[in-house]
């Protein structure tokens, strides 16, 4: 073992080279999660929708993303999909977002179906049309149950982000690993990066934790 | 009253699967009416009320609002429901919505009601229902009899024509139940057209022009309410009526 005095020391010569792994880390995080909520929301829309074809749809999206492993996906997008020419940040974001969204799509499903059903009856007894009802008064309160459950999926995608390493994007962990080859200091470095991934989990928990109190006004 | 013909109901027949829920019905509601639906639990009274404003859609019958026969696959219903106010068991309000809020939703996202004019008429409708300080309040924090006369108030901000209640103080603590139907008096007094499932016998006695007494899907009687109550005509509503008080 390292002792903490050294690791201390390694932390702060290197933490240029960490915080550009980082800022790496969180843009593909911050993408993949973004693109990952709208294909959530459609194929939540799709399980609900009541048409046979369109949920068989959603069902065998969320079947293959369950039952085969991220890092097969991000690899399939990256040297698969050659004719694609994808770069590596663009690999690991859409194969997140493909994967997430499924788990999101999930998330969602779940929250719309569980506001009770006088919700809708009462936008449509006012005369609003199901999808106004589903805009203004179901999705407001889906989303809100929805928070604990996508924190949860945003702090999976951050650190599932370091799979990245093995298409050679350079974020956090492939940061780590690098390092700690070049200066046979394996340890020190992945107890580096460590720190690091509990430092941005924590801000996540934090920025959800907020938005879950500023949306709780009506408690 | 001998107003206009404001709802016909035809030879109206339900179904939810093998059960046949509404059998026949024949009904009329004149302007200004105040009508009350009583009977038993699953006798199709909620069922009946819900076919009005088609959040149940008939199988078979005429449904007929302000002279024109509506159907669900020929009519704009939204644009139906905005003449037929509901107030519900379960008040429905919308909990992450303050109450003005609740109440200009629909006239300012449906009708297209400024929201400055919304929020004018939105407090006019809260004088009237007694909860001119409640307006930023949400509705977690309102007993049972203010969330009904919230959403009385949210169901009159579109100016229906005709107002349904379905069991509007079921769910209520029985202390509370005396504010919400003093509102609905009020409202039957300006001559709001009304039809109310209740349990309330006092208030269907007091305020009813007419009572109907359902049982099976069928509707047994029709009268005065000092006719249903004092003399009923049927054997079912007597032993009904005995069982309630």
């Amino acid at each position: 073992m390292p002792s903490l005095s050294h690791v201390i020391e390694v932390f702060f010569d290197t933490y240029d080279i960490f915080l550009k792994g980082m800022l790496l880390t969180l843009q593909v995080t911050a993408v993949s999660i973004f693109i990952a909520i709208f294909i959530g929301l459609l194929f939540a829309f799709l399980k609900i929708s009541g048409i046979k074809i369109l949920e068989w749809i959603a069902n065998a999206y969320i079947y293959l993303v369950r039952g085969t492993p991220l890092i097969v996906q991000i690899f399939i997008f990256y040297f698969g999909m050659t004719n694609l020419n994808m770069s590596a940040f663009w690999a690991v974001a859409l194969g997140l977002a493909f994967h997430n969204g499924a788990y999101i799509a999930e998330i969602f499903r779940g929250t719309i179906q569980s506001i009770d059903k006088g919700q809708m009856e009462a936008g449509r007894s006012l005369g609003m049309s199901r999808n106004l009802t589903m805009r203004r008064v179901i999705l407001p309160q889906a989303f809100r149950r929805a928070l604990p459950p996508l924190g949860n999926q945003f702090i999976i995608g951050l650190k599932d982000s370091s799979l990245a390493a093995f298409i050679g994007m350079y974020e956090l962990f492939n940061v780590a690993t690098t390092k700690g080859a070049n200066d046979f200091d394996n340890m020190t470095y992945l107890l580096i990066v460590a720190v690091y991934y509990l430092f941005l989990v924590y801000l996540i928990s934090a920025l959800v934790g907020l938005l879950e109190k500023k949306l709780s006004v009506s408690d | 009253m001998d107003g206009r013909d404001m709802i016909n109901v035809k030879k109206l027949n339900k179904s939810f699967g093998d059960l046949h829920v509404l059998k026949d019905v024949d009904m009329t509601v004149k302007e200004s009416d105040v009508v009350c639906l009583i009977g038993a639990s699953g006798s199709g009274k909620s069922t009946l009320l819900r076919c009005l404003n088609f959040l149940e859609i008939k199988d078979d019958g005429q449904i007929i609002i302000e002279g024109e026969e509506i159907n669900a696959n020929t009519h704009d219903l939204n644009e139906v429901r905005q003449k037929i106010g509901m107030v519900f068991q379960h008040f429905n309000l919308f909990p992450h919505k303050n109450v003005i809020e609740n109440i200009i939703e629909a006239p300012v996202h449906v009708k297209g009601v400024s929201k400055d004019q919304a929020i004018k008429e939105a407090r006019e409708l809260l004088v009237k229902v007694g909860l001119a300080d409640k307006e930023n309040v949400y509705p977690s924090r309102l007993s049972g009899g203010q969330k009904q006369r919230v959403a009385i108030a949210r169901a009159l901000a579109m100016k229906p024509d005709i107002m349904l209640f379905d069991e509007p103080t079921s769910a209520l603590d029985p202390e509370l139940v005396g504010e919400v139907l003093a509102t609905m008096k009020e409202l039957a007094e300006e001559g709001m057209t009304m039809v109310v499932v209740t349990h309330e016998m006092g208030f269907a006695r007091e305020v009813a022009d007419w009572v109907v007494y359902m049982h099976g899907g069928r509707i047994i009687e029709v009268g005065h309410p000092d006719e249903i109550f004092d003399k009923p005509k049927e054997e079912r509503t007597r032993e009904f009526l005995s069982k309630t008080f």
